[in-house]
């Protein structure tokens, strides 16, 4: 038991207005854009009768909700798997006793700093492909200049979907087993997700490098050369040794990432807004555009609902592991 | 025969020797192609945003500028009347009038609360903790709907609401920033032996005492990485400032920019030079205090 002294009323009295403020500021308004995301407020005036789900139901009917999931999941896979891989190779390439070190890191680091929207707009201008009548113009002419012409695409202005097609073999077996909604563009990834990706993972993969970077230094020079000595090939002691040791490091980034990317909104916005036919359409751009622009309410909170529950997924059990293993120690 | 050993292993050694180079050459060759790759944008936005109007053509992008001009910064800064556009200079200023006291407020909250859980822990804190934390994972948009509800009823000066402010924007950085700042403090007072406490305890201070004279002194660098952290989140917001603020006079740079680069009427030599002041600031920090920035992000991905 614990006296209570007048230092340790004190010390709650301290906290206390950042705990009622997330209490409020956090817990209170999920509350309430929950609870409106049960109502019928469709316009500026709040109309707060219950409808039950239908909101939900509406939502997942809905073409564009729909393309906007598929948007956000081959985003998140993507821009994670990118991320990862070049973080990873960055990291071990860094790792090798590099002289200029230093430098190199800032290199891939420094787009960490910038905003997205100056991001977004600096991408597109790179990934605006051109015309036929004013010729190319971004990458295209770049990749032109030096002799890459089959690199040279339509970017984000391609209204291409890579899917599997209903007609192919895949397709066929996919439909008589009842998955046939797999072989359609519902599933698959736009040409202007790609684009989207590939910026972000130019902003992003220096955070990767630098989560590997601190992971590769924090084992033990002695492991590998144990390893070397037993007979492991190169590639070996990295399946075997370095992969599995850098795990929770992987973990670490794949939530952080995939957070934010759940999340992205800024890009979209300066990039390329929300494309040609939905294509880089994704449900945070589709939640502000239709409860401020559009004034439904109560839709824009069963897009917030959705997104929060898509985040709490990935998060939740991540914040009661950590203070669980904190705990014990 | 010892001879013929000696000379293939000779030979041996030059081999791997010779491996060994090619393997450094290739690292190297392949560190400076990931550079290029991460520098390309950047090229391109200070080239252009030095070129004039007249250099300004869709061929010549990716050419050096032949000369030194710099009318495109004056333009985004400034804006143009006749052609129509307002320049990012107020919202630059704006940026900063919200960037720097939410700021300095955040690090203040984060410390006190970073101090008390981490030397003044009390009943059920080890549960308190976490549900701060999930405070900097929501998506934002699960909130917007009841935030401009809520500051559009707090009264502020001249009979508006904080709604549509400055003051409003500052609110919700601070507010919004209190999971971060109080985890990086946390994590860093946690790393400040108890036995200091203890003993300056038993010398007879108190608890504004101990933070004052033990946790205060020591907290220099901790309050440069969340000042840092911050500052760059706060100046690159995008979502609330779009989100509280509507009138062009009171929007940060952000905001701007994407006003200002989603007019056709804007050329890119001004859409460029708008795009280096935002990053400027930013840019900067990151320059001068590098070492700090990487510590924050280590340390904002909780065991980091």
């Amino acid at each position: 038991m614990q006296r209570i002294t007048w230092e340790r009323v004190v010390s709650i009295l301290l906290i206390s207005p950042s705990v009622l403020a997330i209490a409020v500021f956090v817990y209170g308004f999920i509350a309430f854009t929950s609870f409106a995301s049960f109502t019928k407020w469709d316009s500026l005036i709040p109309d707060f009768s219950l409808v039950g789900l239908s909101n939900y139901q509406k939502l997942f009917a809905n073409p564009r909700f729909q393309i906007d999931m598929r948007n956000t999941v081959s985003f998140t896979i993507l821009f994670l798997a990118l991320c990862l891989v070049v973080g990873f190779v960055l990291a071990s390439l860094l790792d090798q006793h590099i002289r200029g070190e230093g430098i190199f890191r800032s290199i891939y680091l420094f787009p960490m700093a910038i905003s997205f929207i100056v991001t977004g707009v600096v991408w597109r201008w790179l990934m605006t492909p051109g015309s036929p009548g004013l010729g190319d113009t971004g990458l295209n002419l770049l990749f032109e200049k030096m002799g890459l012409g089959f690199l040279k695409w339509g970017w984000f202005t391609d209204p291409m979907v890579w899917h599997i097609p209903a007609e192919s073999g895949v397709g066929q077996v996919l439909t008589a087993i009842g998955l046939g909604g797999l072989a359609s563009t519902k599933v698959g990834i736009s040409a202007g997700v790609i684009s989207l990706v590939l910026a972000a993972t130019w902003q992003m993969s220096g955070y990767t490098m630098a989560m590997y970077l601190a992971g590769l230094r924090s084992i033990p020079d002695e492991l590998r050369e144990a390893a070397r000595v037993d007979g492991a090939s190169e590639l070996q002691i990295l399946w075997r040794i370095i992969i599995p040791l850098l795990k929770p490091v992987t973990l670490s980034v794949i939530i952080i990432l995939g957070h934010i990317s759940l999340k992205i909104y800024d890009l979209v916005v300066s990039m390329t807004g929300p494309g040609i036919g939905f294509s880089t359409d994704v449900p945070a751009y589709y939640m502000w555009d239709t409860t401020f622009r559009g004034n439904h309410f109560a839709r824009g909170a069963a897009i917030a609902v959705v997104l929060l529950v898509m985040v709490a997924v990935l998060i939740v059990p991540y914040l009661v592991w950590s203070s669980r293993t904190e705990a014990e120690l | 025969m010892s001879n013929n050993v000696s000379t293939s292993t000779k030979t041996a050694r030059n081999e791997t020797l010779h491996d060994k180079r090619r393997q450094r050459i290739l690292i190297y060759a392949l560190l400076t192609g990931f550079a290029i790759f991460y520098l390309t944008p950047i090229f391109l936005l200070v080239i252009t945003s030095l070129k004039s109007f007249a250099e300004v053509s869709l061929s010549t992008m990716w050419d050096l500028p032949t000369t030194f001009s710099l009318a495109s910064f004056s333009k985004a800064w400034l804006g143009s009347q006749q052609e129509g556009f307002r320049g990012l200079g107020v919202n630059f200023m704006n940026s900063v009038y919200l960037a720097v006291p939410a700021t300095i407020l955040s690090a203040m909250l984060g410390s006190v609360n970073g101090y008390i859980l981490a030397k003044w822990k009390f009943r059920g804190s080890n549960v308190l903790f976490p549900l701060l934390l999930f405070g900097m994972f929501i998506p934002y948009q699960s909130i917007l709907i009841p935030l401009v509800q809520v500051l559009s009823k707090i009264p502020w000066f001249g009979g508006h609401s904080l709604y549509g402010t400055i003051p409003g924007l500052i609110l919700a950085h601070v507010v919004y920033g209190i999971p971060i700042t109080t985890l990086i403090f946390r994590n860093y007072y946690a790393a400040i032996p108890t036995e200091l406490v203890e003993a300056s305890r038993i010398d007879g201070a108190n608890i504004f005492g101990v933070y004052r004279h033990i946790l205060f002194p020591l907290s220099m660098p901790g309050f440069v990485v969340v000042m840092i952290w911050q500052f760059t989140s706060v100046w690159n917001d995008f979502l609330f400032a779009a989100t509280i603020t509507s009138s062009p006079d009171v929007q940060p740079i952000t905001v701007g920019l994407n006003n200002l680069a989603g007019s056709y009427i804007v050329e890119w030599n001004v859409q460029m030079a708008g795009s280096l002041i935002a990053a400027l600031p930013t840019l900067l920090v990151y320059v001068v205090l590098g070492r700090f920035f990487m510590r924050g992000l280590l340390a904002g991905s909780l065991k980091g």
